[in-house]
C-alpha cells in the first residue's frame, strides 16, 4: 500500500500549482482551470486520509468520502454558474481578461 | 344604592336603540371628513345635522322608554375588550335617569347648534371639516357619558378633548387661534393624568373599573378612608381640567378662538361640565369622603367668585361669557361638593340652555357685525336685531336668576344645597354659601353689562357696518327661538324642593342615591334663601342699571383704570402666574438641555463619525477592483493563519 504520505505530499503540489495559477493566470478561463486543480487537491488529501483511517477501523474515514462528494457537486455548481458569468462577460467585451474587469470597485 | 340594572340586548327595546346614537354621529363625521370636500355647501351642513337629529330621536326614544318602564338603569353590554388573567375589561353602556338627561341635552343643543352652524359658518373653506369634527365631539360626549366603566368613559374623556383641540383650532392658519387650541389641549392633559393615576387607583383598591361596582364597593369602605380621598381628590383633578375649574381654569378664555357655535357647544352646554357629570356619576364615592367633597365644593365656590370677578373687566363679548361659564360650572362644583348632586345635574341641565342660547346670540351679534367682538364697539343692536335680542334679554335673565325663569331656580337649588348641607358646616358651609351669593349679585352685574353693552345703549360701531346690520337667517334665529323656550321651561323640572314637586329629585334618586345628611331648616329659612337669591338677583342687575343706563359708566370708569381693573381684565392674573412659574423655567430649562444636545452630544456624535469616515477614506485604497489582488491577499490571509497553527503546534500550545 502506498504511504499516505505521498498523496498529501501531491495533494500540497496541485494545490500551489492552482493557487500559483489563479494569481498569474489573466485569462478567466485558466484561472478557473486553476481553481479546479486546487478543490481536485483538497479533494485528493481527503480520500487519501479516508483510506488510511478506514484501514484503522475507524467509522470516521466515511465523513472524508462524503466530503469529496459534497465539493465535487459544489465545484460542479460554480463551474455552471461560472461559466455562465463568463459567457455573458463575452459577448459584452470580447475579452476575459480578469484585470480588465476592475470597474467593480468603491 | 342604585337599583340592579337589568341587562338589555341590543335592539330588544328602545333603550337599546340609543346604543346607536353615537354610532349615527360618527357616521356623520366620517362621511363628512371623508368625502365632505366634494360636497356643495349646505350638503354637508345637512348630513351632520341629520345625524344629530337621528341621535337626538334614539336618546329621546330611550328617555320616553325609560319614563314608561319602572327600572331606573339598564346596561348594555357591548363586547369584552381585554381578558388577561384576572384583568377582564368588558366595554358596555348604561342607560339610565343621568345618562339618558344628558343624552337629550347633548343631542337636543347639539342638534340645534348643528342648525345655527349651517347659517354661521356659510361661505366658509372648511365648512365640512367643521361638521365632520362636530359630529365627531357628539359623538365623543355620548360616549363619556353612557360609558359603563371608567375605562370607556376616558375614551370620551379623550375624544372631545382631541375635538375640542380641533375646533378651537379651526382656523388655524392664525397663529393664536392654533396656540389657544395648544393651550386648551396641555391644560386638560394635567387633568387627564388626575383622572388616569385616580383609575389606577380603583383598580388596584377594587379590582374593577365598572362605574356601578365601584359605586357599590365604596360603601363597604370605611367612611372618609385616606384612599377614597385621595380617589375624589384626582377625580377632581381630572373634572377641574376639563370644567375649567381652578385652577386649571386658564384654557377656557382662550377657548373662545374657536368658531363661536363651537363655544356654545363645547365650551358651554357639553364639553365643560363633563367633569360634573364624573362627580354626579360617582356620587356613592364621593358620598364616603367628606375631606374630598368639601374641597369640590370650595374649589367650585372659589371658581365661580374668582372667573365673576374676571368678567366684570372683559371687552370681548365672547370672553364675558366664558368667564361666566368658568363662574356657573363652579357652582355646579359647589352643589356637587355639598352632595347636592340632583341640584349639580339640574344647574348643568338649564346652564346649557340658557348659555347656548347666549352664546348663539352673541354669535349672531358678531355675524351682523362682521366678525366684531368688542363689546365697546357695539351696542343697540337690540332694534336692529330683534330676534336675537329679545332671546339674548330671556338668556341673560335667567342666568342672571330672575324668578320664575329657569337659571333662578336651578340656582336656588345650588345655593340652598350648600346651605343645607350637613357635612359642609364642618368646613366652612355658610361662608361657602355667603361666597355664593355674592357671586350670584356679581353674575347679575355682569350679565347685564353685556347685554346692555351690545343690544341697548346707542351704537358705537362705525359707520361703515351700519348699513350692513341685519337679523341672522331662519337657521339661526329658529334654534335661538328654540333655546329661548327652553330657558325658560327647564326650569319648572325642579321648582323648591322644601313646598313644591321637584321632579327632578325623583327621578335622579334612584341612579345617584348617595347617603348624604342634609339639615332641613324651617319653612320660614328656606323662604328667606329664596329671598336672598332674589335679593342677589335685583342688586346685581339694579346696580348694572344705576351704572350703565343712568350714569352711562362713568362711575366705573376710574375703578376700571386702577389696579383692581387691571386684574379683572388679565382674568386673575393666572396667565402670568403660569407663565413665570411653568413656562419661564420650562423655557429656561429647554433652552439648557438644547445647548448640551447641541455643544456636547451633537459635537460628539458628529465626531465619532468624523473619526469612523476618516478609517472609512484610509480602507478605500484597498478595494481596487483587481481580483488577482483579491486572491492574493486572501492567500497570504489564510497563509498567515496556517503559520500561526503550526508554531502552536511547533510551541506545544504556549501561544
Amino acid at each position: 500500500m502506498v504511504e499516505t504520505e505521498y498523496y498529501v505530499a501531491l495533494s500540497a503540489l496541485l494545490f500551489a500549482i492552482g493557487a500559483v495559477g489563479v494569481l498569474t493566470r489573466r485569462s478567466a478561463i485558466l484561472v478557473f482551470l486553476s481553481v479546479e486543480l486546487m478543490l481536485n487537491a483538497a479533494n485528493l488529501a481527503l480520500v487519501a486520509y479516508s483510506r488510511q483511517w478506514s484501514a484503522a477501523g475507524q467509522a470516521v474515514a466515511m465523513s472524508g468520502q462524503s466530503a469529496v462528494f459534497i465539493i465535487l457537486a459544489v465545484a460542479a455548481a460554480e463551474v455552471a454558474v461560472g461559466l455562465g458569468i463568463l459567457v455573458a462577460i463575452f459577448r459584452q467585451r470580447a475579452s476575459t481578461d480578469v484585470d480588465a474587469l476592475s470597474e467593480v470597485r468603491y | 344604592m342604585p337599583d340592579p340594572s337589568l341587562s338589555t340586548s341590543l335592539f330588544s327595546n328602545p333603550i337599546g336603540w340609543a346604543a346607536l346614537a353615537p354610532l349615527v354621529a360618527l357616521l356623520g363625521s366620517l362621511v363628512n371628513g371623508l368625502f365632505g370636500a366634494r360636497l356643495r355647501e349646505p350638503l354637508p351642513g345637512m348630513i351632520g345635522s341629520a345625524a344629530v337629529g337621528v341621535a337626538f330621536l334614539l336618546s329621546l326614544a330611550a328617555f320616553v322608554a325609560l319614563l314608561a318602564s319602572s327600572e331606573s338603569s339598564f346596561s348594555l353590554e357591548l363586547w369584552p375588550y381585554l381578558s388577561a388573567g384576572e384583568l377582564q375589561l368588558s366595554l358596555g353602556f348604561v342607560i339610565d335617569r343621568l345618562s339618558v338627561l344628558l343624552m337629550l341635552v347633548i343631542t337636543g343643543v347639539g342638534f340645534l347648534i348643528h342648525l345655527y352652524s349651517v347659517g354661521y359658518m356659510h361661505a366658509d373653506d372648511g365648512f365640512s371639516r367643521y361638521f365632520s369634527a362636530l359630529n365627531l365631539f357628539v359623538a365623543a360626549m355620548l360616549v363619556l357619558v353612557m360609558a359603563d366603566s371608567y375605562l370607556l368613559m376616558f375614551v370620551g374623556w379623550e375624544g372631545v378633548g382631541v375635538c375640542s383641540y380641533l375646533l378651537i383650532g379651526f382656523w388655524y392658519a392664525h397663529r393664536p387661534n392654533a396656540d389657544a387650541a395648544r393651550k386648551a389641549f396641555i391644560v386638560n392633559r394635567i387633568g387627564d393624568v388626575g383622572f388616569l393615576l385616580a383609575m389606577f387607583l380603583i383598580y388596584r383598591t377594587f379590582g374593577t373599573l365598572e362605574i356601578a361596582a365601584v359605586n357599590d364597593a365604596a360603601g363597604t369602605l370605611v367612611y372618609g378612608s385616606s384612599v377614597l380621598t385621595i380617589i375624589g381628590l384626582l377625580f377632581l383633578l381630572a373634572a377641574a381640567g376639563k370644567s375649567a375649574q381652578l385652577p386649571l381654569q386658564v384654557w377656557l378664555p382662550d377657548a373662545m378662538a374657536g368658531p363661536t357655535p363651537v363655544s356654545a357647544l363645547i365650551h358651554a352646554a357639553t364639553m365643560v361640565t363633563a367633569g360634573v357629570y364624573l362627580v354626579a356619576r360617582s356620587a356613592p364615592l364621593f358620598a364616603q369622603a367628606p375631606d374630598a367633597s368639601a374641597t369640590v365644593a370650595w374649589v367650585g365656590g372659589l371658581t365661580a367668585l374668582v372667573a365673576a370677578f374676571a368678567a366684570l373687566g372683559q371687552t370681548d363679548i365672547k370672553k364675558i361669557l366664558a368667564y361666566s361659564t368658568i363662574s356657573q360650572l363652579g357652582f355646579m362644583f359647589a352643589a356637587a361638593g355639598a352632595g347636592a348632586y340632583s341640584a349639580a345635574v339640574f344647574h348643568l341641565f338649564t346652564h346649557a340652555f340658557f348659555k347656548a342660547l347666549l352664546f348663539l346670540g352673541a354669535g349672531s351679534a358678531i355675524h351682523a357685525l362682521g366678525g366684531e367682538q368688542d363689546v365697546r364697539k357695539m351696542g343697540g343692536l337690540g332694534r336692529l336685531m330683534p330676534i336675537t335680542g329679545f332671546t339674548a334679554l330671556i338668556g341673560t335673565l335667567a342666568i342672571a336668576g330672575v324668578p320664575l325663569l329657569s337659571g333662578f331656580f336651578s340656582k336656588d337649588a345650588v345655593v340652598a344645597g350648600v346651605y343645607t348641607s350637613e357635612w359642609l358646616r364642618d368646613y366652612g358651609g355658610v361662608a361657602l354659601y355667603l361666597v355664593l351669593l355674592l357671586t350670584a349679585v356679581m353674575t347679575a352685574f355682569y350679565m347685564f353689562r353685556w347685554y346692555y353693552l351690545v343690544f341697548a345703549g346707542r351704537p358705537r360701531y362705525g359707520k361703515e357696518s351700519a348699513g350692513g346690520v341685519h337679523e341672522s337667517p331662519a337657521t339661526m334665529t329658529t334654534p335661538l327661538l328654540v333655546l329661548a323656550l327652553f330657558s325658560v321651561a327647564a326650569g319648572y323640572l325642579g321648582l323648591p324642593a322644601f313646598a313644591f314637586p321637584h321632579w327632578l329629585n325623583g327621578w335622579l334618586a334612584p341612579v345617584i342615591a348617595a347617603e348624604v345628611p342634609f339639615l332641613h331648616p324651617s319653612p320660614a329659612v328656606e323662604w328667606l334663601l329664596v329671598g336672598l337669591s332674589i335679593l342677589a338677583a335685583a342688586v346685581g342687575l339694579g346696580t348694572g342699571y344705576w351704572v350703565y343706563h343712568l350714569r352711562s359708566g362713568r362711575s366705573l370708569q376710574r375703578l376700571g383704570n386702577g389696579p383692581l381693573g387691571n386684574l379683572s381684565r388679565d382674568g386673575g392674573g393666572f396667565d402670568a402666574l403660569y407663565r413665570n412659574i411653568f413656562v419661564t423655567p420650562a423655557a429656561g430649562t429647554a433652552g439648557g438641555l438644547s445647548a448640551v444636545d447641541r455643544d456636547l452630544i451633537d459635537r460628539g456624535m458628529s465626531g465619532a463619525a468624523g473619526v469612523t469616515g476618516l478609517f472609512a477614506r484610509a480602507s478605500t485604497g484597498l478595494q481596487s477592483g483587481f481580483v488577482r489582488i483579491y486572491a492574493m491577499t486572501m492567500l497570504l490571509g489564510v497563509l498567515a493563519l496556517v503559520m500561526v497553527v503550526l508554531l502552536r503546534v511547533l510551541l506545544g500550545g504556549a501561544l
